[in-house]
């Protein structure tokens, strides 16, 4: 099955990289922006075949490697 | 004093750094990222500048997770004397022995010049050659070097003084203007300057080798 690992900055801690997307859309014209957060996404391709089992191991991957708890949140969607 | 120094793939400041250990006094063995364990006998590990792993995922998030990381990690457990410079800072705080993050610089820039640094405490035996408030000259080279630590970490820094420099004029957006941080028991620095590059004038400065050398004195009886 494939799971899809969207990692994103914390809510408190500054984008300095979404600031400055924001501020280019700005700049071209789009004053309806409010704000910009970049994040990652991450697609995996796993051999288990079960998704609890999945989704659980995907969260071990989170919070060993794919995602740093300390300035990110993440969350995982299980196909 | 007996330094290991660290090469991950796309270390770029192995070499300065090994060279800084021996021009202290040091026996200087160099570390491949693939070993699993260190040489006995060592009193300090180097992680150095660089790109490891290609800053992939996250700087220093793949190294941290390496083979020899594992020993690294082991080696502060039981009390042992880390540096980590620059990318070596970043895999410190990505391991976890060093409080905090790196996050990209505020002005989206890559800040590579000589910057003016305050000593912010003695008590180290990184810091202990510099006089009080000491203001020195280290280069900054990086794109991730923006410190960041909630609140509550900051007080916790602040109250056991284990900011060891802070930037004069900030450079890249840290909090407090933290420019290099110390474990709880004082022994593991991780620092975004780098002193490795200024230990002797034909490097255009020398304010870097007083680190080395105080950290050799501490460990040379070791």
């Amino acid at each position: 099955m494939k799971a899809r690992v969207h990692v994103m900055l914390k809510d408190g801690v500054l984008d300095p990289q979404g600031e400055a997307v924001r501020h280019a859309l700005g700049h071209l014209g789009f004053a309806g922006v409010g704000g910009v957060r970049m994040g990652k996404v991450i697609e995996l391709d796993l051999t288990a075949t079960d998704a609890a089992a999945a989704e659980a191991e995907v969260k071990a991957m989170c919070e060993k490697l794919l995602a740093n708890t300390v300035i990110e949140k993440y969350t995982i969607e299980i196909a | 004093m007996k330094a290991a120094v660290i090469t991950f793939p796309g270390s770029n400041c192995d070499r300065d750094l090994a060279d800084a250990f021996a021009k202290a006094g040091a026996e200087v063995v160099r570390v491949w990222h693939k070993d699993t364990a260190l040489p006995a006998g060592v009193d300090v590990i180097g992680v150095p500048g660089g790109f490891s792993y290609g800053d992939y995922l996250r700087c220093g998030a793949i190294a941290s997770r390496s083979p020899i990381g594992q020993a690294v990690a082991e080696f502060a457990a039981k009390g042992g004397y880390v540096l980590g410079i620059c990318n070596g800072f970043q895999v410190l705080t990505e391991m976890g022995l060093l409080p905090g993050a790196l996050m990209r610089n505020a002005s989206l820039k890559f800040v590579c010049r000589p910057v003016t640094l305050k000593v912010a405490t003695e008590d180290s035996a990184f810091t202990a050659g510099y006089g009080r408030e000491a203001e020195i000259v280290v280069p900054v080279a990086h794109h991730d070097g923006n410190y960041t630590i909630d609140a509550e970490g900051l007080k916790a820094l602040l109250a056991e003084d284990r900011v060891a420099f802070r930037y004069t004029e900030n450079p890249n957006g840290s909090v407090d203007d933290i420019a290099g941080v110390l474990s709880a028991n004082r022994r593991v620095l991780g620092m975004m300057p780098h002193p490795e590059r200024v230990v002797e004038g034909v490097q255009g400065g020398a304010d870097g080798a007083a680190l080395f050398r105080a950290l050799s004195g501490v460990l040379a009886t070791a």
